[in-house]
């Protein structure tokens, strides 16, 4: 029997501890804010600092979009999500879509083609049959749509007043494209960064349809699968493909400040390269947000081999909807653990990750 | 975007830059202070930093509404939502401020009625939308600001909206200025002024700092190209030893300011005897509080509030950072007890602080530091 | 909060204290009491700072703003030219 030790704040370790000794938590904070829901900072801290620790077993990527388990000769991906998104329904989706399309894109970016999709649905009393209907026919268009199966769940009610009308949390499961070595161990400095297509729609376009601000924009959610757009990448350029990931809450710039902090190296991106839609770009003008900090859904971030980086591109480029994609930068070894960007005239800035969250509930 | 794009032009940066390369002395070494928080964040933002030649220094000044103001005040108002349950609405600039028992989004975790704003008027919307609940909105702002508080007010009055107030904080820009040319760390040539400030003073309250204290300042916009031609205009003045106020930003500030904002300014404030500054002390006539006529729609008349002043830690060197004395990370809790995720004081939270811009832009970047 | 956007008057609302802006296709109610007095027009630019107009843009002193900065170019070239023929 193994003696537990004791935490930061004197209390016995909780049962469960892993077996060569109890976890150390070093989560601080006294209280659950916004923030540590936001995927930036604040998240980051949350998960290292006590959900992994406690929780943390044998884990190929613990902070990855997915867990990669090997099982007899196959190699799986396994992912959960949950949706709190505020308001239901938006312009371009709904909850039910982001919950298909985000759990199949974690997937799709951990290199693995979905298999099949566990759906839990909880529910206010109160909210109409007409409301649920209309997600749950979301829910299998989306599935539809992205060549996936929803196999099972569960579904909860809570009184009026919680959940909000509804949450959704989702399971998913996919095989693993052989062919594929992705890893942050494998990123090397000289790698160029690949963007799937312009950034923020989704982050923008829930903050407009909440109504809190008086902005109007003809925007809407990018919600999508992301597999039409990978699958031609991986045909294109699988041995050159390092890392991939679906830059949701706290946008590309949290994604890549996490690749940069498992990897220890530098990245650089050029401003001029990032595909920006006008509104997207006039909305964060105007209230002050960073478009690299936004959440999107429709969206994948890649690091490729040189050697590859062009037939990667060209590959996402001839997929249908893929037209809006570029290289944005590259992989360096200086300045490390950092993010940079750099404006039309030279000028570098760090590009850190989000700190707070300036846009609750976004997905 | 335009009015955006033209002025962050690459070719003209670059030949802006090679201009005061030209100007620039390379036996001197400059001490130029940006007085407007928006000015730093830019610098920081485009990396302007970058482009200047060594002996140019940027001094960060005490122009950040959020930064300056006390502990004390924070509390002050945070203690309108938990304790007269009011709702409390404020820009997403006050969010993370640290208070002595939580930011303000630390109170909203716990039940606290805090809600963001991006103008007052949305404040005043949502009294309209809530006529069973008191609103306040916690309003802070230099002169930039103060006219759009003083209107809402108005329309507050002229609608009859009476479950709405205002918990005032705005202070004025002239005496923060004559502050850092009285203390006695003192050591700048001149003074990139404040943009947005001087769209409703205008340029001529800026007149002391040349006829009494013989340094330049020019009223200067916020991009790229704005900052760098006003410093060409700093040197040309400094090379001809003459200090006059001079107005770059001309596409946007008027040289006499804009009347109707000081007209409804007069109408709803008047300059307080004197105002706690963090880090400056407390300086007479640099605040405005709610006159008589619009005492219904003070926060501070109608509840009562602690009042309680609250020192910053003394680790904690905000004052000499706003001051433009130490660099940000010069402060002894730098990046170590204090950063944008746990703060200790204001300027590592707001969009303007010093702090903030240096520890969001510029910490790890080579050139950064080495300085 | 310095925070300060150049936008294009659009329409004006039958509430006379606002109008209809566009900055980069995004549309957004701003109250122009404070720059109504000397006249606006749609099509006008002005600086909106916290859901306020704050001043009008003016298009000649932005012109005159941007061709001293290209003469800034000018005079290097000049310049060098001059250097040029000193040591010719």
């Amino acid at each position: 029997m193994t003696t537990p030790t004791t935490r930061h704040d004197g209390d016995p370790a909780a049962p469960g501890a892993a077996p060569d000794g109890a976890p150390r938590v070093r989560f601080r904070d006294p209280q659950i804010e916004m923030a540590h829901g936001a995927g930036g900072k604040a998240s980051r801290r949350l998960l290292e600092g006590l959900i992994a620790p406690l929780l943390g077993g044998v884990m190929l990527d613990p902070l990855g979009d997915a867990a990669l388990l090997d099982v007899d000769r196959a190699r799986l991906a396994f992912t959960a999500d949950g949706f709190v998104v505020r308001p239901l329904r938006f312009p371009g989706g709904s909850i039910g879509e982001l919950a298909v399309n985000g759990t199949v894109n974690d997937l799709v970016v951990s290199g693995a083609r979905p298999l099949a999709l566990l759906v839990t649905l909880i529910l206010e009393a109160g909210v109409s049959t007409e409301e649920l209907e209309r997600e749950v026919r979301a829910i299998a268009a989306a599935a539809h749509r992205a060549g996936v199966a929803v196999v099972g769940g569960d579904t909860k009610v809570v009184e009026h007043g919680k959940a909000d009308g509804m949450y959704i949390t989702t399971a998913g499961i996919g095989l693993v494209d052989a062919r594929l070595h992705c890893t942050p161990a494998a990123v090397r400095a000289g790698d160029q960064i690949l963007l799937s297509g312009p950034i923020g729609d989704h982050g923008i376009t829930i903050l407009l349809a909440r109504g809190e601000v008086d902005l109007e924009a003809d925007l809407c959610s990018d919600t999508r699968s992301v597999l039409p757009l990978v699958a031609p990448m991986i045909d294109a350029a699988a041995p050159g493909i390092r890392w991939m990931r679906d830059p949701t809450r706290g946008g590309v710039a949290s994604a890549l400040n996490e690749l940069a902090a498992d990897t220890r190296l530098g990245m650089l991106v050029s401003e001029e390269r990032i595909p920006v839609r006008d509104q997207v770009r006039g909305a964060c003008e105007l209230l002050g947000l960073e478009p690299l900090q936004i959440a999107n859904e429709g969206q994948f971030v890649a690091v490729v081999a040189p050697e590859y980086a062009d037939a990667a591109l060209v590959a996402v480029r001839g997929a249908p909807g893929g037209g809006g994609a570029a290289i944005i930068g590259e992989v360096r070894s200086e300045p490390a653990r950092t993010v940079l960007a750099e404006s039309a005239f030279g000028g570098r800035r760090v590009l850190d990750m989000l700190v707070g969250d300036p846009l609750p509930r976004i997905c | 975007m335009k009015f955006v794009d033209e002025f962050r032009d690459p070719k003209l940066i670059r030949q802006a830059a090679q201009e005061i390369r030209r100007l620039a002395r390379p036996d001197q070494h400059y001490r130029l202070m940006e007085v407007c928080g928006g000015h730093t964040h830019a610098i920081y933002r485009f990396a302007l930093q970058d482009v200047l030649p060594d002996n140019i220094e940027l001094v960060h000044g005490p122009g950040c509404p959020v930064c300056v103001l006390p502990m004390g005040r924070v509390d002050d108002g945070l203690s309108l939502a938990s304790e007269h349950d009011v709702i409390l609405t404020a820009f997403g600039d006050m969010m993370r401020v640290p208070g002595r028992t939580g930011s303000p989004l630390e109170h909203k975790a716990r039940g606290a009625d805090i809600r963001m704003v991006y103008s007052p008027l949305d404040a005043l919307a949502i009294a309209r939308a809530n006529p069973d609940r008191e609103v306040v909105f916690f309003a802070i702002g230099f002169e930039t600001t103060a006219p759009s508080t003083a209107l809402t007010l108005r329309a507050a009055r002229q609608l009859g909206v009476r479950n709405f107030s205002v918990f005032c904080n705005h202070v004025t820009i002239i005496p923060a200025i004559r502050a850092i040319l009285e203390s006695p760390d003192m050591r700048v040539a001149a003074f990139i002024g404040p943009g947005h400030v001087s769209t409703v003073i205008g340029c001529r309250p800026y007149e002391f700092i040349c006829r009494d204290y013989g340094k330049p300042i020019v009223t200067s916009g916020f991009e790229p190209l704005d900052v760098l031609q006003s410093i060409v205009m700093i040197l040309r003045q400094l090379e001809q030893g003459v200090a006059r106020v001079e107005n770059q930003y001309a596409r946007v500030v008027p040289w006499e300011g804009n009347l109707p904002a000081l007209r409804v300014m007069a109408e709803v404030f008047e300059l307080r005897p004197f105002f706690e500054w963090r880090g400056l002390g407390f300086i007479s006539q640099s605040a405005l509080r709610i006159r008589d006529g619009y005492a219904e729609w003070d926060a501070e008349r109608r509840y009562s509030m602690p009042g309680v002043r609250v020192t910053d830690p003394k680790a904690a060197q905000c004052g000499e950072v706003l001051k433009g004395v130490l660099r940000p990370h010069q402060c002894k809790l730098f990046g170590k007890e204090c950063t944008p995720e746990h703060p200790v004081g204001a300027l590592m939270v707001s969009s303007e602080g010093a702090c903030a811009a240096y520890y969001n832009y510029a910490l790890r970047t080579p050139q950064a530091a080495g300085v | 909060m310095c925070l300060a956007i150049p936008g294009r008057i659009v329409e004006f609302l039958p509430e006379s204290h606002l109008a209809v802006v566009e900055v980069a296709s995004v549309r957004r109610k701003v109250n122009v009491d404070l720059v109504r007095e000397d006249g606006l027009a749609v099509g006008d630019w002005v600086l909106i700072h916290v859901g306020f107009a704050m001043s009008k843009i003016g298009l000649a002193e932005a012109e005159e703003q941007m061709r001293l900065l290209a003469m800034l170019g000018e005079d290097r070239l000049a310049m060098d030219e001059l250097e040029g023929y000193q040591f010719g």
